[in-house]
């Protein structure tokens, strides 16, 4: 067979694949939306769909500000620091990735839970963790943890020590020289951490449900609404929500496009 | 600026990279440290300009012992071999990157900017971006940066390393330049000998982490101090010869020879002469073979005491005339270095 056939053959595969994989199922949840638009819309408007949608918003929002920040400083650590034991904090940092998020809620339910170890300092102090807002925001920081430490570490090795050695012979403090040469060159591994941190906080279902409960107008999110929606049977409104964290994972993708693009200076 | 360097020592791992070296670069002068890989000289300029820890052994800038202080107190320039450029900043950005990070005010680093950008022909080429330049490009680009902030030393390790052997040549004759305009004292590491000698007015050999020796370029050519510095400088034979009576005896040639006992006896390809026996005398050595090498033709032959060498002349030499492999030729040593072999 000649190259040009094996190349139309894969180019054919990889696009069947992909259609048959994602762009199908998405299709099939726009024509059930598109098929009955009234009903979709009332159960996206529901009081209870939007505190929910609000609710994975802001959990969000949070999540993307903290794990990026925490997960730059570590991967700084574990590449640069000469501190011990750095080769376990970069073991560590992978550990959400192995980890069931059933597991993750689970470990958060007996910490913070009824007799849990945490439990009665919390309590004493009139904060309660379990099956509240904290409790699902704790659950996401926990599984989204590894995404932007991983990029940023592996962008850290590659782009080696010369740059900043450059600036520091130049002058330049150690706080300066991370402002102006080392974070530069990790805008890319962040932008893409930060996408993958705010998909997996959009998406988390397991560990929130485990922790959090479900609770119409405390806990729910648009994750657990859709299931909760699904149960109830209320497809309309499951299927307009999943539509909606479509549409949020979509736009990710294109400002993930938009920011990985190297900048030119004018 | 001055440099003094007095008993550097560098140690990791418990094998000395460094170990023992002093030495001294007068104000405006421009030394290149020459040795082969893994000798320690990137060590040595790393730990002058505070990027490496020193472990014992001072470093004085003029009358200001520096060894101690951070980097960027050091007000040392550095030009890195693979140029370490800022590649999201302009070549304007760029250089002015030194001066920004000191306060220096805008239209001050406008200006520095300018005028580098015209002593290193960069002209217009301001606000490109590192990726958009030619690698000669680069390094005049890291050679304004590390010279903006008007250091007092300049440092450049393997400057020439990743530009390929034309641009090479250009960058050498324009850095010879450079340093006559700027006058900044500079110390350059390279372990290309040829490199060395045609731009630095001292050349410093090391090897194994220790200095070798320091000396004019015509001063290391002419009188190595040590069997390493001769073997390493230029194209040599090293023949092994037994001296006593202030001769040492290589079959039937004679060298002169101050040390007794074994030695080594150190001849450049050049300091060589033969060429064929008449007929009837005895000779020295028999060719083995005759290459032509562009310019030159090298000669390789065998002593009587059975210990190959090989000589090089000019392509059309009158020596060469009926030089052949299997031929006779008689030697001669114009010029050679005996040092005491070490067992």
């Amino acid at each position: 067979m000649s190259d040009r056939w094996v190349r139309r053959w894969v180019i054919g595969l990889v696009l069947a694949y992909l259609g048959a994989i994602l762009v199908v199922p998405l299709f099939s949840l726009l024509s059930v939306v598109v098929g009955a638009p009234d009903r979709a819309i009332d159960g996206l408007l529901r009081p209870e769909a939007i505190d929910a949608l609000t609710r994975t918003l802001t959990v969000t929002a949070v999540v993307v500000v903290g794990n990026v920040t925490m997960g730059v400083a570590a991967a700084w650590l574990v590449v640069r620091d000469p501190m011990r034991g750095r080769a376990a904090l970069d073991a560590l940092l992978d550990l959400p990735l192995a980890v069931s998020p059933v597991m993750t809620g689970l470990s958060l339910l007996l910490l913070f839970g009824r007799n849990g170890w945490l439990a009665s300092p919390l309590s004493s102090m009139g904060v309660v963790v379990p099956f509240q807002w904290p409790a699902i925001l704790l659950a996401t920081l926990f599984v989204t943890l590894p995404f932007t430490a991983r990029e940023v570490i592996l962008v850290l090795r590659e782009l080696g020590t010369s740059q900043e050695e450059a600036a520091a012979t130049l002058g330049a403090t150690g706080w300066q020289t991370f402002w102006r040469v080392t974070l530069p060159n990790l805008r890319s591994a962040v932008a893409l951490g930060a996408t993958l941190t705010a998909a997996r906080a959009l998406g988390e279902f397991g560990a929130v449900l485990v922790v959090g409960g479900a609770i119409r107008g405390r806990t729910q999110t648009a994750t657990t609404f859709i299931h909760t929606a699904m149960e109830e049977r209320q497809e309309e409104a499951a299927y307009a929500m999943s539509l909606v964290l479509a549409f949020l994972a979509i736009l990710l993708l294109a400002a993930l496009t938009a920011l990985g693009r190297p900048r030119r200076s004018p | 600026m001055s440099i003094r360097v007095v008993g550097l020592q560098k140690k990791l791992g418990g094998n000395h990279i460094v170990r023992d070296v002093s030495f001294e670069v007068r104000p405006g002068e421009l030394v290149a440290l020459l040795g082969p890989s893994g000798s320690g000289k990137s060590t040595v300029l790393r730990m002058i300009a505070g990027l490496e820890t020193v472990d014992a052994g001072e470093v004085w800038l003029e009358d200001r012992r520096v060894d101690t202080l951070d980097v960027r107190e050091r007000n040392v320039g550095f030009v890195f071999q693979h140029y370490a450029l800022f590649r999201h900043m302009t070549v304007g950005d760029n250089i002015a990157f030194g001066l920004q990070v000191r306060g220096v005010s805008a239209d001050k680093r406008e200006a520095r900017v300018r005028e580098l950008c015209q002593l290193m022909g960069l002209s217009g080429l301001a606000d490109r971006l590192p990726a958009q330049l030619s690698g000669g490009q680069r390094q005049r680009v890291a050679l304004a940066r590390a010279l903006a902030p008007q250091p007092s030393l300049l440092l450049l390790d393997e400057p020439f390393g990743a530009v390929d052997a034309k641009v090479r040549e250009e960058l050498r004759r324009w850095l010879r330049r450079l340093h006559d305009e700027v006058h900044t004292t500079s110390l350059f590491v390279t372990h290309d000998q040829e490199e060395a000698f045609a731009v630095a007015d001292r050349v410093m050999i090391l090897s194994q982490g220790q200095l070798e020796q320091a000396d004019t370029p015509e001063g290391i050519l002419d009188r190595p101090a040590t069997e390493f510095v001769a073997r390493f400088v230029g194209d040599v034979n090293v023949l092994h010869a037994v001296a006593a009576d202030g001769v040492a005896l290589l079959g039937g040639l004679r060298v002169p020879s101050e040390t007794a006992g074994a030695v080594h006896v150190v001849v450049r390809a050049y300091d060589l002469k033969l060429w064929r026996a008449a007929d009837g005398a005895a000779g020295h050595a028999t060719v083995r073979r005759v290459l032509p090498l562009g310019d030159r033709v090298r000669v390789e032959a065998v002593l009587d005491d059975g210990q190959s060498f090989h000589a090089q002349f000019p392509r059309r030499s009158s020596l060469l005339h009926g030089v052949e492999p299997g031929g006779r030729v008689e030697v001669e040593i114009t010029t050679s270095r005996v040092f005491p072999a070490r067992s």
